[in-house]
């Protein structure tokens, strides 16, 4: 299925929805998007193809295919998530399946930020929290997950809360509505170029004079 | 906290602000894009309105989706001649540099980067790409990104980046014959994990590295990111400058004293202070070939596959999943593994050396019968060099095929791909799940070498008993 949510924009302070569970250490961005569906140029197509090849094999029972789990926007995941290639198609297709948040033990650097990217965060969880909110969306699929940037937690309607962990500087970014950074990056033009006049390899290793 | 690394004064020399939220914005010396993340970005620099902010900074090649069967335009694949088509469109269109198909120049990027010059120390170099960490063979800063932060590039040459710790690998000793420096990285992740890098650069040093060869230390340093670290680099030394000395891309001959001064100052020195530093010890590194479905499941050619007993406790679940996707046996030996398929290229190993060290294998023997074994040079020009010594010669002759340029099966975008169950030796960097083009097809990585030796024998081999024959 497509997400029929809107995409992120503007400030994210709070996710909120329903859960999908993936479990596993070092899931890689060929098992988010397979290598084949990177052969076009736009991302538009990429949400019904997420986690493909994992999906076939396990057809009908991969988390991403089950009923209860359709319309679900917060991916909860183990060790390492994303690693791999940089390929920014596996952020796309999970957004466009309509994942809007992911909790994990930890993520792959590459994979972190280009979530970042697109409004998406990447929340931290303790090993034992992941496991048991993994768990609950397991026993629970209709279960109305929080997720509060603010607080640094995932709740249930019932209270059940887990404590998660977000950097200062993408916690800032998202509540502040700043994580599609082009505009910061235009802002600093005198810099820029007194950065360019700085570096010996773009001046042809002329002395500064 | 690091100081006085390469990797903080390159970050230092390219700090252009300090943004809200924390992170910095940094100067990116060197961009290179190819035809599989650049189209989205230019799509959305046209939505911004947005122009290239330094063209002459961007180069282009294609490189993922070429055929290496036949390159005559238009490509059978419809989808591919579309990206190709687009990266050409998007290159005329903001006066970018585009290293084309037949140009000479043509090949996979992290190969042609660095045979033009145009890597050099210093350099923050970025891509579309995770082994954009290659380049930090250099004693660049370089390392992957994804297709908004290419369209970030693009707009301001600039990124917003978090400034990384610093590891040293210190490797002592030197490697033994057949042994090469894909055994040594394979070696460095079996033993730190493919998530032991994550927050790191590494910086590889010690009497094994300095020894290395550019292309070595290239294949080495493109290998990080399957370790976790985002960039990996050796410091710039003769073998570096002696590397560049008149390659086009590189400083002319009257700017040529000045740059090997800076470059010279920019190495790590004495004083320099490591978030962490590991040692290892270049003599007793083995061929080392994987068994499993990440590149940190590996162990020597002589040893067997690990059984869940002596497998730490938390990778156990990866592990009895490896068995099972692999159909492999814990405690049986992974010499003697039956294969389908040989590959010899890719950004990892598909340089000029790669293929000398295996055509050495390879001459005047035989692929086995029933295997499929091909060599993808990295580039027309390695292409070009090789066949003017003759490897092509002695591959095609012991019955491997001899291809054109291009990534081909290391993650088989192109039709090069892998079928049913089909397992592969593959001189490639990645053995996960699916990732040769068959959603069961199984890989084993090592180094070209071995790969060479696993096509004749038909099965994984001991390269060292081939090369004492």
């Amino acid at each position: 299925m497509s997400s029929s949510t809107p995409f992120p924009s503007g400030s994210i302070a709070r996710v909120t929805g329903r859960g999908v569970a993936v479990r596993g250490d070092d899931i890689d961005t060929d098992r988010i998007i397979p290598a084949r569906f990177l052969k076009c140029v736009t991302f538009e197509a990429l949400g019904p193809a997420v986690f493909a090849d994992d999906r076939a094999e396990l057809k009908p029972n991969h988390p991403f295919d089950r009923a209860e789990h359709q319309g679900a926007q917060v991916l909860v995941v183990n060790r390492n998530f994303g690693c791999g290639s940089s390929r920014e198609h596996a952020p796309q297709a999970l957004m466009r399946w309509g994942i809007r948040a992911v909790v994990g033990e930890s993520f792959a650097e590459i994979f972190y930020g280009n979530c970042l990217a697109l409004g998406i965060p990447c929340l931290s969880a303790e090993h034992t929290a992941a496991l048991a909110l993994q768990a609950a969306i397991e026993a629970d699929p209709a279960l109305e997950l929080q997720i509060d940037l603010q607080l640094l937690q995932a709740s249930t309607p019932a209270g059940t809360t887990w404590p998660l962990s977000l950097a200062a500087g993408p916690r800032q970014m998202l509540s502040t509505g700043q994580w599609d950074g082009t505009g910061q990056l235009l802002a600093n033009d005198r810099e820029l170029l007194a950065t360019v006049q700085r570096l010996p390899y773009l001046q042809a290793f002329a002395p500064a004079g | 906290m690091s100081s006085g690394t390469l990797y903080d004064k390159v970050w230092d020399l390219h700090r252009v602000a300090e943004l809200p939220g924390g992170s910095t914005q940094l100067f990116i010396g060197l961009h290179l894009i190819h035809e599989v993340t650049s189209p989205q970005a230019f799509a959305a620099l046209r939505d911004l309105g947005l122009g290239v902010r330094h063209p002459e900074r961007t180069v282009a090649t294609v490189d993922h989706i070429v055929p290496t069967t036949s390159q005559a335009r238009p490509f059978a694949d419809p989808l591919a001649e579309e990206m190709l088509a687009t990266l050409e469109a998007n290159c005329a269109e903001h006066g970018i540099t585009l290293h084309g198909l037949g140009s000479g120049r043509q090949g996979i990027v992290h190969v042609i980067a660095p045979e033009l010059g145009l890597t050099q120390p210093g350099m923050t170099v970025a891509c579309g790409d995770s082994h954009t960490s290659t380049h930090g063979a250099f004693g660049a800063i370089a390392f992957g990104i994804g297709t908004s932060q290419v369209r970030d590039v693009l707009a301001s040459q600039s990124l917003a980046m978090g400034k990384l710790k610093v590891r040293r690998i210190w490797v002592d000793g030197q490697l033994q014959r057949g042994v090469y420096a894909k055994d040594l990285i394979l070696h460095v992740i079996r033993t730190l994990g493919v998530k032991g890098g994550v927050g790191y650069a590494y910086e590889f040093a010690g009497p094994a590295i300095e020894a290395l060869s550019m292309e070595e230390r290239m294949t080495l340093c493109n290998m990080a990111i399957e370790g976790g670290a985002r960039c990996g680099y050796v410091n710039p030394d003769q073998t570096t400058f002696a590397y560049l000395e008149g390659r086009p891309m590189a400083p002319a001959a009257e700017a040529w004293p000045s740059a090997v001064a800076w470059w010279s100052a920019l190495a790590t020195g004495a004083e320099a202070v490591f978030d962490d530093e590991v040692r290892f010890d270049a003599t007793v590194v083995a061929p080392t070939v994987t068994w499993g479905i990440t590149p940190g499941q590996g162990i020597g050619v002589d040893e067997t596959v690990p059984t869940l007993e002596a497998t730490e406790p938390n990778e156990r679940p990866l592990a009895a999943e490896a068995y099972r996707y692999m159909d492999l046996q814990p405690g049986t030996a992974i010499a003697g593994t039956p294969v389908d398929v040989c590959f010899i290229g890719s950004c990892t190993n598909g340089r000029l050396s790669d293929l000398q060290a295996a055509a050495a294998v390879a001459r005047g023997r035989q692929v086995a019968p029933g295997i499929k074994a091909f060599v993808v040079p990295g580039s027309e020009q390695v292409a070009a060099a090789a066949e003017a010594e003759g490897l092509d010669q002695i591959f095609t002759a012991a019955g491997f095929e001899w291809r054109e340029p291009g990534c081909s099966m290391c993650l088989a975008m192109n039709p090069d791909r892998l079928e049913g169950r089909q397992i592969s030796a593959s001189s490639s960097n990645r053995n996960f799940k699916g990732r040769q083009g068959s959603a069961t097809g199984r890989t084993l990585l090592m180094s070209p070498a071995m790969v060479a030796a696993a096509a004749i024998a038909g099965r994984v081999t001991d390269v060292r008993t081939l090369l004492k024959a």
